[in-house]
């Protein structure tokens, strides 16, 4: 039973096109890799699937729910309930220190500020950044700011967490540790995982993988 | 990997009889290939000839008697020019990938498929390694990842190859 499941998606900008006829399915708890070469349209793949692009046609499904035909609004609320993510960089609010920012999509679904702070303290602890609580992103190093973002999409508690090239602006050794601490929370928790990457190293965390080439996607499962 | 270089080197930090040198090259080593017996005595009785260790006794027990072999001043020199001798880098110029895509191309067949059949099979290697690698010891992270950049090297090559398939194509065929 797939829990995301993407149909014949199309999608282009201006007179690129940057998706043509791309399938994808994604079962609950699963981490699936989206590889493919720059400019494949892999991460357009994740943006329509998270809801963040509509698709000019194809068909969306989270569950028995249609996103293609929700609307902005509908969409915005489910990716914040349901959906965490985390992308390469630039994804923190600079104004705020770590534990703000990790506390913050809790804040805005209604928790109070000592409740969300805790979870967040939680969270911040399981990813070994709670040493940057109080500092502000840019206090930090890439590494501690990219496991702040993981801590901050895993703290609703979402089913899908969406990754764009998670590891791409750190170093081996920061890259693995990052890989291996989002795969491993989004396994004790039972989140799936998409994840966009160029990176055979970093695919190899996953359970399988989906080829995007020329706006298509390979994917093995989508006929089952 | 040069067996008696490796056996060598393990008996710099003292004399061993020939079953505890099998069982440290295994632990450190071994890993999917852990020696035979008859390995590490043949091994130990050239590096004997050579003069590269020596006998230091023999263990008294209640099986047979294990002689104890200890490294000759010869021997770590022979061990000290070994480690400061670079690997020489492989070529890989006689890759059997190339040849497999160019007769793909050469056939009418899907090139495409062979190099998506390709990238499977090395995917699922290297999952297998970064579990282990995730399970492991620090001893087993470095031996993983040797192998898993190895292997990503071989699929960025499929990677390369995939986006100038077309332009073989016209090659191959002319």
């Amino acid at each position: 039973m797939s829990l995301l499941r993407a149909e014949d998606l199309h999608k282009s900008f201006g007179k690129t096109h940057a998706l043509e006829g791309a399938g994808l399915t994604v079962r609950a708890g699963e981490i699936v890799a989206v590889m493919g070469p720059s400019g494949s349209g892999k991460s357009t793949l994740l943006h329509c699937i998270a809801g963040i692009l509509a698709p000019d046609s194809g068909v969306v499904r989270y569950g028995d729910r249609e996103l293609t035909s929700m609307t902005d609004r509908e969409r915005s609320e489910l990716r914040r309930t349901d959906f965490g993510f985390v992308f390469q960089f630039g994804q923190l609010v600079p104004e705020l220190t770590c534990l703000e920012n990790v506390a913050l999509p809790m804040r805005l679904s209604g928790v109070k500020r000592k409740d969300a702070e805790n979870a967040a303290k939680d969270w911040l602890a399981k990813l070994e950044v709670d040493g940057v609580a109080d500092q502000r992103p840019g206090e930090t190093s890439g590494g501690q700011g990219q496991r702040v973002a993981i801590a901050r999409a895993l703290v609703t508690g979402p089913k899908v967490i969406f990754a764009d090239e998670p590891t791409g602006a750190l170093d081996s050794l920061n890259g693995e540790r990052v890989m291996h601490l989002l795969t491993t929370a989004a396994r004790e928790t039972g989140a799936a995982v998409v994840l966009v990457t160029h990176e055979a190293r970093v695919a190899a965390y996953s359970d399988r993988e989906v080829v995007v080439r020329d706006g298509k996607a390979r994917d093995v499962e989508f006929a089952r | 990997m040069s067996i008696g270089h490796a056996l060598l080197g393990l008996l710099e930090g003292g004399p061993r009889h020939g079953y505890d040198l099998k069982r440290a090259y295994d632990e450190r080593f071994g890993h999917d290939r852990p020696l035979h017996y008859g390995q590490v005595y043949s091994t130990l009785s050239r590096l004997l000839k050579n003069g590269l260790v020596s006998e230091a006794g023999v263990e008294a027990g209640d099986g047979p008697e294990r002689k104890r072999y200890a490294i000759t001043d010869a021997g770590v020199t022979d061990v000290e020019r070994w480690l400061g001798t670079p690997e020489k880098p492989e070529p890989y110029l006689q890759n059997t990938l190339y040849a497999k895509v160019v007769l793909a191309l050469l056939s009418g067949r899907s090139a495409t498929e062979v190099l998506d059949t390709q990238r499977s099979a090395h995917l699922t290697t290297m999952r297998d390694l970064t579990k282990r690698k995730v399970d492991g010891d620090l001893a087993d992270q470095l031996i993983c990842d040797f192998a898993l950049f190895h292997l990503e090297a071989d699929l960025r090559w499929l990677e390369l190859t995939a986006a100038r398939l077309d332009r073989l194509a016209q090659e191959v065929r002319k």
